[in-house]
């Protein structure tokens, strides 16, 4: 199962196995991860499980949809370059070793 | 003194919501949980959607695990059903003959499907789309059905229809108005709605209504229409909106008008008894100055995180702007603020690109834009409708018009 590190705002890392399929959100939500909140279920409507993508691995992840860029617009945290809603991060076996950074703050 | 306690009544999003939220504002009291359903508090949209089409499991619905009720000290207690507020002695009552001693009430008790009031609505075979156990058996009953008849085109109506058409399933929407979502969206939503659906195999039938469910052994095998028809159903789906559960408000002494009446604090006339989400009646701007009851996440999240601040000593009016959302097939419709009661609205975007939005007016000012498949243009209105908007129709119209810098300007 590929591994997921979760980095908090305040530095601590939480590592997970998160299944082939399962998004990053929903692998975070399942493990009780605080700093992502999915107020609307993975719906890209709320942008309440953004993250930064560590630079390594920002390639690969999948493309943006335009829904998700849009959505970025709305961001309670500073949008980057390396911003996802993790809800469309679903993890695939080249993820493997995925580092994500939580902001701040969500809403 | 003791720690303050505070029972939540209703474990869906708004009541989980108020109770994650008080621990996030540092609240360290005794949290109690209340929902009359079996199961872990879960998310609604999706049983008319993805959970329903057979695109995602029960545990996607969960909100959280239960490890996290644990973890945050919340105690929670399911399939229990709150039947009185007792006020002059602080606490409520249980269906089992349990108390609650608490400090202050949130009654986050939501709506329950309104019942189709004609002979036959009791055979089997005639459902409602509300709770998980409702969509367990519309879910199992799908694959093998050949026709149903909907009840009611509003956002549940249309959602199911399109799963059901995917499913290869003969769909018949018999809606009373004629206009399909008319207390919610604008003439040319509708519009474009009715049309969508009609294109992928829909029959919907407007003006008409439904005399009675005809059957045979107990079972329901037909709808007769208001104009006479017999429309074939093995399946007869009713969804013609909710009743808010507002009862042991009523009896506790409490303002019930349409919901359950509270202020711009969210608080009922007694200021330790709180009312949030699908149940609640409340004052916004986004309604002209009047009163609304809004039956959506956005509205049950954000005012259990108002509330939650209150009890936590920072009250402050309430007042975000409010947004919807309904996938039916592959048209995602994006609402932010209300259009109900607009004297206006142009089109952005061609329609029969799939892709374009309503901007609707009331005297002039921007009270609601519809999107499909517009995100950005949804998100535009969101920051818009949160301030002063000062967008005009022909700016709305022309597509020339940069919306994002329009908001970006805006304080």
């Amino acid at each position: 199962m590929p591994s997921i590190t979760y980095v908090h705002a305040d530095g601590t890392r939480q590592v997970l196995d998160v299944p082939i399929g399962t998004s990053v959100m929903r692998g975070a939500i399942l493990n009780n991860i605080d700093g992502i909140v999915a107020e609307c279920g993975g719906e890209m409507m709320c942008a309440t499980c953004h993250v930064y993508v560590e630079e390594p691995y920002l390639d690969r992840t999948p493309a943006q949809s335009d829904d998700e860029k849009a959505m970025l617009e709305f961001t309670a945290s500073d949008r980057r370059p390396n911003s996802r809603l993790s809800c469309q991060l679903v993890v695939t076996a080249e993820m493997d070793g995925l580092v994500v950074h939580l902001p701040e703050t969500q809403v | 003194m003791a720690d303050p306690v505070v029972a939540i009544v209703g474990a869906g999003q708004a009541g989980f919501q108020t109770a994650s939220s008080l621990r996030q504002e540092g609240f360290g009291g005794r949290i109690v949980l209340i929902g009359d359903e079996g199961a872990l508090p879960y998310q609604r949209p999706p049983l008319s959607k993805s959970y329903l089409a057979g695109e995602s499991g029960r545990e996607e619905l969960w909100l959280r695990p239960r490890a996290f009720y644990e973890k945050e000290r919340i105690e929670l207690r399911t399939g229990q059903r709150v039947i009185a507020i007792d006020r002059p002695g602080r606490r409520l009552r249980l269906d089992d003959g349990g108390e609650i001693a608490c400090d202050h009430v949130v009654l986050a008790t939501g709506a329950r499907f309104r019942p189709l009031p004609v002979p036959g609505a009791e055979l089997d075979g005639v459902l409602p789309l509300r709770t998980l156990a409702d969509a367990d058996s519309l879910r199992e009953r799908l694959a093998g059905l050949g026709e149903v008849v909907v009840v009611g085109a509003g956002f549940i109506g249309l959602e199911f229809a399109a799963v059901a058409r995917a499913a290869g399933v003969a769909v018949h929407i018999v809606e009373v108005t004629q206009q399909p979502m008319g207390r919610v969206v604008s003439a040319p939503i509708s519009q474009f709605y009715t049309g969508a659906h009609r294109g992928s195999g829909t029959t919907i039938s407007l003006g008409t209504g439904v005399a009675r469910i005809l059957g045979a052994a107990g079972k329901a095998s037909a709808v007769e229409t208001s104009d006479g028809r017999t429309l074939p159903a093995n399946l007869v789906l009713v969804c013609i909106g909710v009743v808010p559960n507002a009862e042991i408000a009523t009896e506790a002494g409490l303002a019930v008008d349409n919901g359950i009446v509270v202020d711009e604090l969210l608080a009922t006339g007694a200021a330790e008894i709180s009312a949030i989400g699908d149940c609640a009646n409340f004052p916004t701007r986004f309604a002209g100055g009047g009163r609304v009851r809004l039956e959506s996440v956005q509205n049950g999240v954000d005012q259990a995180r108002a509330v939650a601040a209150r009890i936590t000593g920072k009250p402050a009016p309430y007042d975000k702007v409010p947004w919807f959302w309904s996938d039916q097939g592959a048209l995602k419709l994006q609402i932010a603020g209300l259009v109900a009661g607009h004297d206006a609205s142009v089109v952005r975007g061609d329609p029969d690109s799939g892709s374009f939005s309503v901007f609707c007016f009331r005297d002039g000012r921007l009270i609601g834009v519809e999107s499909v498949n517009r995100p950005a243009d949804h998100i535009v209105a969101r920051r818009l409708l949160a301030g002063d908007p000062q967008l005009t129709a022909d700016e709305a119209a022309d597509e020339s018009f940069d919306l994002r810098a329009h908001a970006s300007r805006r304080p």
